[in-house]
């Protein structure tokens, strides 16, 4: 098909041609046009089906405000729905397809809807599946989700990437019409650092679209001058196909730039859009306004259109959708409309206008005084019924109506922080209101500002305002200034399916409908109807139904109100709001010292936070983890195994009174710790419950060097520096976490003394007396490379913790592996490390889940009578402390076949097996291989004077319930020889 | 002398470099820091002699980049000092020595991971990684920000051409991937 309606002139370049398909069909276009403007240019007029009635539609609009004309663009993983053929720029190869039609966008079987439409008012679906209750959810609901919605996902993973971004200015102006460009100008000659952005790929806003002039130019080559000029300024920065979605709080506006929409594909690692973040120190609103249309019966044929769309479409673009036209306006412009399409060869029918005293044409015929009726003709406009001023029917035969019910400023950025605007009589329409955003300002038509000069100049004060600039300003460009008032024709009374919000098929008749169903308030209205809550946001509609309801309600507008305006202003892709921060790259990972090593070693890793550690190192022959577990333990508690725990929280805790510091967070004593011991500690809450626990190492009188549990590192970092900065201010005492600077290797095992001394620098005494259990210093290792040992273990075995600077935690781990060869050395992961520290009884995060205490912990002794520390007073609470109180215990199957699993409760032998006699949990299981059956650790009410008790474990869950011993929860060597040898 | 072999924060022995449209990210690995937080009662004189190692002691938002002793601040009375690796590998002690009591002084070499970020216009590729307005950034200036959800920190050398970002080793590789595809991304 040719470009049958492409007229001459417009912003296109007509030298080279661009192909593109829509529905399976091939059809052609130029740079600079729109899918909507190439589909008018090649004589497609029908687009879309609406969401409801599956009724034929057109465009109605030449932007961001469209309805109907919405298609799946693009194919395969790249196919997005409901996208805008306004806003979408042609390119080569592109394709579309209509969307919620079947078979096809022409004879669509769903129109069926259309016939049943008395009974699928408003409200049809409260009033309709209420019963019976049990098809809710197994009938109901799968038939209306299969009828919701208008295109569908790919299903596919998007395959473009998007990026998030920050920017920083003196001064936002948001829309590059005559307001923006001036405001523009003025700012960034002034030196100020100024962003544009622009929704549109052309900046100009409708200077494009009309045949006005500026001083001698055209309204388009003024514009093309002002913006090779900011082009130039290194202070100004030009965002074409750039929307401002929101404004949020402090001067933080959010922006969604298409980087690459106008292409095929992005280019390879480049961003298909990014989402701005700008902080504007000022801001000037000048979004323009959106035409708004009168509702009359069967308004919503393709073909009618909003009239300045048309202009837009005809001057901008070239094309019109039919040679044939009448314009049914309540003002002036609609006339313009009329006037530019007539210059341009279009036969205009009529111009109908609604005021008596309508101005008259000698180029085409006026009806002044008089209204659309009806419309006919079913995938296409063909003829418009006119009621005349005397009363008298006619019928105009035209392809196209251009409609035009005055203006609304697009205000909607000046209520995102709940502002209200302001209802001007003068212009019946809202102005933004006086509780802006903060740094705010609003400027042209946005503002009310309806002429060209108006515009110009409106820009230029707002951005003088804006940054208080001083002196006498240039002169404002000539330009129209035709006064501009507005008289309201909401819809031609009588009419009943007259349609106000045409993507959601929001009816004349349905507003109706909700005030008489006394849904009257208008957000009632809006949920009840569903007016304004497609893509669109309403941004056609709103005014309409409210304009009505207040009729209805004998009310003026104001009185009635309006909905909250919210962000954001137009659809995001939620790609763009993830940014990067998708699949692997969700989150960033920490990589252990010896991430690489183990890497090698075939192990495989487990998530713990952000941390990737290695939980066990499979060899040859082992098809199992549990193969791989069961060795690492035996071969550490048989000779030595190394485990990377440099993920264990560090903080550095120096200062004067740094010891007094630490008697204050843990509940056990420091004070008395001696320079080149560790000792265990436990941190409780304000409240009393244990919060973590870890080893507080004194490296000198004025340095202890504090471990915490790898989950619990950042939050006890976090109330560390509360403690000191809030409660205890006046204490010397300074933090810093070292955690990443140190790689820390667990060396378990009867030889792992053995193994150290062949590494250990020979100044230095690691012998049992020399450096006893809970011993720790700075040492050398490997001729003369700075470490840290602590003699202290997780396991239950002989065992230290070994700490180099990072940098060489990957060298130490390959130095120990080779040294200890001979004792059969063996790396563990953590999986090894639970086993063996459930197998000692030791708690971990399980065990202190934020409902414990220190006494059920079996360690109420350690919180000290002797001083205060954070927590101890109210972990003396009643009710923590009572006799029945919940006690760590161990617990074993009866039978060593059994299992034994984590969350299990306990209850008696013989007793009701239900929750009323629920005694206590399993926190902790594992196979021991050591005992040779699984075992437990466990919480059971006065569970210290228990053991050897026989009770049943039972599990829902996993649908387990066994006999189990209660015993203590030391199962390997409850003396601690091991630990002390 | 010790045998053993460091790697770099990237996990090779020798720092990685990555030139995309004319910016270059180079690994920095010869860096040694260590933290300075003044004691209770001795701020000023931890200062006198702060200034006597680094030059001027910086104020908030800055970095002193002048001698051979670098230091920026990191909160009030606390500052990081940084000087070449092969110069001092055991900065904690010899800063110790030289602030003595008047400060607590914490190795933080192996904390961090370095990257240099050169080229033109490289505020383009930082306005994608970080929170900056890089408009009032000069040469000297020292911020902690978020980038890819990592605290680090941003010290601009040459305002447009030169910074060094800072950000913890053990995510060194998520950092670096950050910064690398966020130098494609620019246009």
């Amino acid at each position: 098909m040719t470009q049958v309606n492409r007229l001459t002139g417009g912003q296109i370049d007509r030298e080279s041609t661009l192909s593109f398909r829509f529905d399976g069909k091939n059809f052609s276009g130029h740079p600079g046009d729109t899918l909507a403007s190439a589909l008018l240019a090649n004589g497609v007029r029908l687009m879309g089906r609406s969401f409801k009635y599956h009724r034929p539609r057109g465009l109605m609009s030449a932007g961001s405000e469209e309805p109907n004309a919405l298609v799946e663009l693009r194919s395969g993983a790249r196919r997005e729905p409901n996208t805008r053929t306004t806003t979408a720029e042609l390119f080569d190869g592109l394709t579309a397809r209509s969307q919620n039609r079947w078979p096809s966008l022409a004879f669509d079987v769903m129109a069926i809807n259309d016939r049943l439409s008395r009974f699928l008012t408003a409200g049809f679906y409260y009033k309709t599946f209420m019963w019976p209750a049990a098809f809710w959810e197994c009938v109901y609901e799968p038939i209306i989700r299969r009828a919701a919605g208008l295109g569908s996902l790919s299903m596919q993973a998007d395959p473009d990437i998007y990026d998030k971004g920050f920017q920083h200015c003196d001064l936002l102006v948001i829309g590059a019409g005559p307001a923006g460009l001036t405001a523009t100008l003025t700012a960034a000659h002034a030196g100020k650092q100024v962003i544009l952005a622009d929704e549109d790929f052309r900046m100009g806003g409708r200077l494009n679209s009309g045949r006005f002039t500026i001083d001698d130019m055209t309204g388009a080559d003024w514009v093309t001058k002002v913006v090779a000029e900011l082009a130039t300024l290194p202070n100004v920065r030009l965002m074409p196909r750039t929307t401002v979605i929101g404004a949020f709080d402090h001067g933080i506006y959010g922006a969604l730039e298409r980087v690459s929409d106008h292409i095929a594909e992005p280019a390879p690692g480049k961003p298909r859009q990014i989402l701005w973040r700008i902080t504007a120190a000022k801001t000037i609103l000048c979004a323009g306004a959106t035409e708004r249309p009168i509702a009359f019966e069967n308004n919503d044929r393709p073909g009618i259109m909003l009239a300045s769309a048309l202009r837009s479409y005809a001057n901008r673009w070239a094309v019109t959708p039919a040679k044939k036209v009448s314009i049914f306006t309540n003002n002036d412009d609609g006339h313009r409309t009329a006037q530019d399409l007539h210059r341009l060869g279009i036969k205009i029918a009529a111009v109908i206008d609604t005021r008596p005293d309508a101005p008259g044409s000698t180029d085409y015929e006026v009806l002044a005084g008089a209204e659309v009726a009806n419309t006919t003709g079913r995938l296409g406009l063909t003829f418009v019924e006119v009621r005349q001023s005397d009363g008298s029917m006619r019928t105009l035969e035209c392809g196209a109506l251009g409609v035009s019910g005055g203006w609304n400023p697009n205000v909607h950025l000046t209520c995102h922080q709940r502002g209200r605007p302001l209802w001007n009589e003068t212009l019946s329409a809202f102005l933004p209101g006086e509780d802006l955003p903060p740094g705010m300002h609003v400027a042209g038509a946005a503002d009310g500002q309806f002429s060209t000069h108006g515009a110009l100049k409106s820009g230029q004060q707002a951005a003088r305002r804006a940054l208080g600039l001083r002196g006498r300003p240039p002169a404002v460009p000539e330009a129209e200034d035709a006064p501009v008032t507005q008289t309201p024709f909401w819809y031609v009374a009588g009419c009943e399916r007259a349609w106000l919000d045409q993507q959601n098929d929001v009816t004349v008749k349905d507003v109706k409908l909700s005030h008489q169903e006394g849904f009257r308030s208008v957000e009632h209205l809006k949920r009840y109807s569903t007016l304004g809550m497609a893509t669109d946001q309403g941004k056609t509609s709103n005014l309409g139904g409210l304009a009505i309801m207040a009729e209805l309600a004998g009310k003026p507008i104001p009185e009635v109100g309006t909905t909250i305006y919210r962000p954001p202003y137009t659809p995001v892709p939620i790609g763009a709001l993830a940014g990067r921060s998708r699949g692997k790259n969700f989150k960033p990972v920490r990589l252990t010292p010896s991430h690489h090593w183990a890497k090698e070693r075939g192990a495989v890793f487990v998530e713990v936070g952000n941390w990737l550690r290695a939980q066990w190192f499979p060899i040859n022959g082992e098809t199992h983890w549990r193969q791989s577990v069961d060795r690492e333990v035996r071969q550490t508690r048989a000779s030595v195994g190394v485990c990377d725990c440099t993920t264990l929280g560090k903080i550095d805790v120096q200062g004067t009174e740094a010891a007094d510091f630490l008697n204050k967070v843990y509940c056990n004593g420091f004070a008395k710790l001696a320079v080149g011991k560790t000792r265990y500690g436990l941190m409780l809450r304000e409240d009393g419950i244990a919060m973590d626990d870890g080893t507080a190492a004194r490296l000198a009188e004025d340095h202890f060097v504090v471990t915490t549990t790898t989950a619990n590192a950042a939050k006890v970092y976090q109330h560390l520096e509360f403690v000191h900065q809030c409660l205890f201010p006046d204490l010397d005492v300074q933090l810093i976490s070292t955690t990443e600077a140190w790689a820390q290797y667990a060396v378990a095992g009867p030889n792992s003394r053995r193994l150290l001394k062949k590494i250990v620098d020979p100044a230095f005494d690691i012998s049992n007396d020399a450096f006893p259990f809970m011993a720790c210093g700075n040492i050398t290792i490997c001729n003369g490379l700075r470490a840290r040992l602590f003699r202290i273990s997780f396991s239950g075995e002989l065992a230290y913790e070994i700490a180099v600077p990072s940098r060489y935690g990957d060298a130490l781990m390959r130095r120990l592996m080779v040294e200890g060869e001979e004792f059969d050395v063996v790396p563990y992961g953590t999986e090894a490390l639970g086993v063996m520290r459930i197998e000692k009884g030791h708690a971990a995060g399980n065990e202190l889940n934020g409902t414990t205490t220190a006494l059920n912990l079996g360690m109420g002794r350690m919180v000290s009578k002797k001083k205060d520390s954070i927590g101890s007073k109210l972990s003396e609470r009643p009710g923590l402390n009572e006799a029945e109180a919940l006690m760590a215990v161990g617990v074993q199957p009866k039978n060593a076949e059994d299992k034994i699993t984590a969350g299990g409760h306990l209850v008696s032998a013989d007793g009701p097996l239900d929750a009323a006699h629920d005694q206590g949990y399993v926190t902790s299981a594992a196979h021991s291989p050591t005992l040779g059956k699984m075992i437990g650790l466990a919480f059971l009410r006065n569970g210290g004077s228990r053991h050897g008790e026989v009770m049943r474990l039972a599990s829902p869950v996993t649908d387990l319930t066994v006999e189990v011993e209660i015993t203590s929860a030391h199962f390997v060597d409850p003396e601690g020889e091991r630990l002390r040898a | 002398m010790h045998d053993l072999i460091a790697i770099t924060a990237l996990g090779a022995s020798e720092p990685q470099v990555e030139t995309i449209g004319g910016i270059t990210c180079t690994e920095v690995a010869n860096l040694a820091l260590a933290s300075v937080a003044a004691r209770l009662g001795g701020e000023a004189a931890c200062r006198e002699r702060l200034a006597s190692l680094v030059g001027t002691v910086p104020a908030a938002g800055k970095a002193e980049l002048t001698g051979p002793f670098s230091a920026k601040w990191v909160g009030p009375d606390q500052w990081m000092v940084g000087v070449e690796y092969e110069v001092q590998n055991d900065i904690a002690a010899h800063v110790k020595a030289a602030l003595g009591n008047t400060a607590s002084v914490t190795e933080q070499t192996d904390a961090w991971s370095a990257f240099d970020l050169s080229g033109q216009r490289i505020n383009r590729v930082l306005e994608l990684l970080c929170n900056i307005n890089l408009s009032s950034v000069g040469a000297g200036s020292a911020a902690r920000t978020s980038i890819h959800h990592l605290s680090c920190f941003v010290i601009c050398r040459v305002p447009n051409a030169n910074v060094r970002i800072l950000g913890p080793r053990a995510s060194a590789t998520s950092l670096h991937s950050a910064i690398t595809t966020a130098m494609r991304s620019v246009r």
